[in-house]
């Protein structure tokens, strides 16, 4: 009875399949898909770009390596894309993870703090360089791991189960280094967030292979679906059968490693391991990434296409404000008002506020007919 | 005792036995001076963590306080010394800008559904880049009133200094436990944190309730920079940063569910003031390092939330446990 209530209560429309957000060429004008909305930002802020920098868009090959602003944008948006990956894949099941950066401190400080003792000349063979990818990664999944078994075991709520580690991470990273910033000269390491291939930054590929790997992983399998079912109603996808503590223990792990990656690149483009900066706000640049995508923080839909894309969204945007002649102190204020306007354009409430703005004018016009 | 209690009960036992180590190892936490500075260096934190705790009730975030915090200190001191206003109409103006910017927030959250953690994280970034775009450099207040607040101490026997910060804290503490307890408006806070279309169909104004919540949390948030501000008289952009996961911590370890609708503003209180016990006792140590406040502080949030699962809820570890809850109701 209580049940039957229950469904009278929901509004219809929301168990409804929400409209898709899955990138498909041919639905991209079909009216109220979100992806529309995310490319067009996406192209609106990279012409502002350009009318900012005429450059913007230049590409030269300088000693080997591709160089311009547009490369600069994706290199620097690989971590925030990696993050947004995982990110894209807990929000869809209706969680969130807070403790990415922090994980991304911790992953940088082990490596830095393994690759040292290599350096220092032990023969031991976790040392190596390729061993310490490995085991930072290792880390970064357990990490995850933790955060998954508080949400699906514990059944502690995403926000909260996640702060643990974001408030706790940054102080383990920080006992890891022992306090210090540690650097190091190891190569393979440091190719993790310099090197090149073919003219393209590393992290690029790094980005677009995880990018291609999850979304093989969930969209070729029923993973995705199954993610989606627990995101929309963990009830029915309960009675239908699907395992959502396993589901979400995967989402937190995949999260977890994408951490891991994210901080192995950003302490290889500095060669060093700062236990205090090293992927500070970038949990919520990755949060923000996927809502533009628009993945919505309640759950069900996603599309690591969009989150990819919103990720590319913000660090065009700093990019842009970088090389603008803006005030550099100005840039969190526009950044602010970017997210606010992309949001806005994606709030259906919004538009029909606006709608109704514009009524009185076009009852005018039809009296005038 | 009812069950809904049992979360408040935990959060001050631990903290009674956590202050008897201390006690135990450091006397001078027996002494008015600990308890003075405890108050007095968490009183920012607290009068935000009052507001944030109406905002946790109503089942909503608000991720915006540590900037407003910056930002009212900043525009205070730069309006104070720089254009040499009078503070008490600079208080006035910063508390109704506050107001107003919590209150967008609210209308944002309530009128266009953007979820309430996006929606305060712009304003998390917009209160901090607008500090920034005022002055990046620290700017020292001499002003007379700043003077006089200063000197505004009851001194305890033992050299406690009970200052203006601790009292201004005190005070909000007792407006915040009559309006959640005592007032219409905290029932309605209760009801649509609890159940908001149950709350919708009961005839709470949801929408207005959302919007004074967020309206309050900015409003104290902004009173909590103009304490900051008056204690240690200077304006810095770059001060609270990451104050509000500090804060939501703190409400988490009060008892308060972030689910909505459980909750008790005293509770906050303790969880404010138990991370400032633990800081006072690693600085009276002396010998463990700084980071071990992060990692215990992040044990002590684990510690509580597991608690509060195995004593308030029913055990329900390991089995599957009904997550839908009606967020949204179309007024046909």
């Amino acid at each position: 009875m209580v049940e039957m209530e229950k469904q009278v209560l929901t509004p219809v429309n929301e168990n409804k399949p929400q409209k898709a957000t899955n990138f498909k060429w041919r639905n991209i004008f079909r009216g109220d898909n979100r992806a529309l909305w995310t490319i067009l930002a996406l192209i609106i802020i990279l012409l502002v770009d350009r009318m900012v920098s005429p450059t913007f868009f230049t590409v030269r090959m300088i000693n080997g390596r591709l160089t311009g602003s547009l490369i600069n944008t994706l290199d620097g948006a690989a971590p925030i894309m990696l993050l947004s990956i995982g990110m894209t894949l807990v929000i869809a099941t209706k969680g969130v993870d807070l403790s990415v950066g922090a994980v991304m401190a911790i992953c940088a400080a082990v490596s830095a703090v393994l690759i040292n003792r290599h350096e220092a000349g032990s023969d031991n063979i976790l040392y190596y360089p390729g061993f310490v990818i490995a085991i930072a990664i290792l880390v970064g999944a357990l990490c995850g791991l933790w955060n998954g078994v508080l949400v699906a075991l514990f059944d502690i709520q995403p926000i909260i189960a996640t702060l643990i580690l974001m408030v706790a991470g940054r102080g383990i990273a920080q006992m890891i280094t022992d306090g210090q910033s540690p650097t190091y000269t190891d190569e393979t390491l440091a190719f993790m967030g310099q090197g090149t291939i073919l003219g393209m930054p590393f992290p690029v590929y790094v980005a677009a292979i995880a990018l291609v790997v999850v979304y093989l992983l969930v969209r070729r399998t029923a993973l995705g679906l199954l993610i989606e079912s627990v995101g929309i109603n963990a009830k029915a996808s309960h009675y239908t059968g699907v395992n959502a503590t396993v589901i979400k223990l995967f989402v937190y792990i995949i999260s977890g490693i994408c951490a891991a990656i994210a901080g192995l690149i950003v302490a290889g483009e500095n060669t060093y391991a700062d236990p205090h900066t090293a992927g500070m706000w970038s949990e919520l640049d990755a949060i923000v990434a996927v809502v533009i995508g628009g993945t919505l923080l309640s759950g069900g839909r996603f599309s690591l296409v969009l989150s990819a894309m919103g990720a590319l969204i913000i660090q065009s945007l700093r990019i842009g404000l970088y090389i603008s002649d803006l005030h550099p102190n100005a840039n969190l204020v526009v950044k602010a008002i970017v997210i606010l306007l992309v949001l806005l354009l994606q709030s259906k409430e919004f538009k029909q506020a606006v709608g109704r703005l514009f009524k009185p004018v076009l009852k005018l016009r039809a009296v005038f007919k | 005792m009812k069950s809904r209690f049992f979360p408040l009960l935990v959060t001050f036992l631990v903290f009674s036995a956590i202050y008897a180590y201390c006690y135990y190892h450091f006397s001078s936490f027996g002494s008015m001076r600990v308890v003075c500075n405890l108050l007095r260096d968490n009183a920012h934190l607290g009068i935000a963590a009052i507001g944030m705790t109406f905002v946790i009730i109503s089942g909503g975030i608000d991720l915006s306080v540590g900037s407003v915090i910056a930002f009212t200190g900043v525009f205070c001191a730069l309006m104070i010394t720089r254009e040499g206003m009078d503070p008490y109409l600079v208080f006035a103006i910063v508390l109704g800008m506050g107001t107003i910017f919590g209150a967008v927030m609210g209308v944002f959250i309530y009128y266009f559904k953007i979820p309430a953690f996006i929606a305060t994280l712009s304003g998390m970034f917009l209160a901090r880049g607008m500090a920034y775009v005022l002055t990046t450099e620290s700017i020292r207040i001499t002003h007379p009133l700043y003077i006089r607040v200063s000197k505004l101490v009851y001194i305890f026997p033992d050299k406690g200094r009970f200052t203006f910060a601790a009292g201004a804290f005190l005070a909000v503490l007792v407006i915040g436990i009559y309006l959640a307890h005592f007032t219409r408006f905290g029932r309605n806070v209760y009801a649509i944190g609890g159940n908001d279309t149950a709350a919708l169909m009961m005839g709470v104004p949801v929408g207005r309730t959302t919007i004074m919540v967020y309206t309050l949390s900015s409003f104290l948030a902004t009173f909590a920079g103009i304490v900051l501000s008056l204690s240690k008289r200077s304006g810095d952009s770059t001060i609270t940063v990451g104050a509000e996961m500090d804060i939501i911590a703190a409400v988490v370890i009060g008892g308060t569910l972030l689910t909505g609708g459980v909750g008790y503003v005293i509770g906050t209180f303790i969880g404010v003031l138990l991370p400032g016990v633990i800081r006072t006792y690693l600085t009276l140590e002396g010998s463990l390092s700084p980071w071990w406040i992060k990692i215990v502080v992040g044990g002590l949030l684990f510690g509580f939330i597991a608690m509060q699962k195995l004593l308030s809820a029913r055990p329900k570890l390991f089995s599957f446990k009904r997550q839908v809850r009606p967020t949204t109701v179309s007024t046909a």
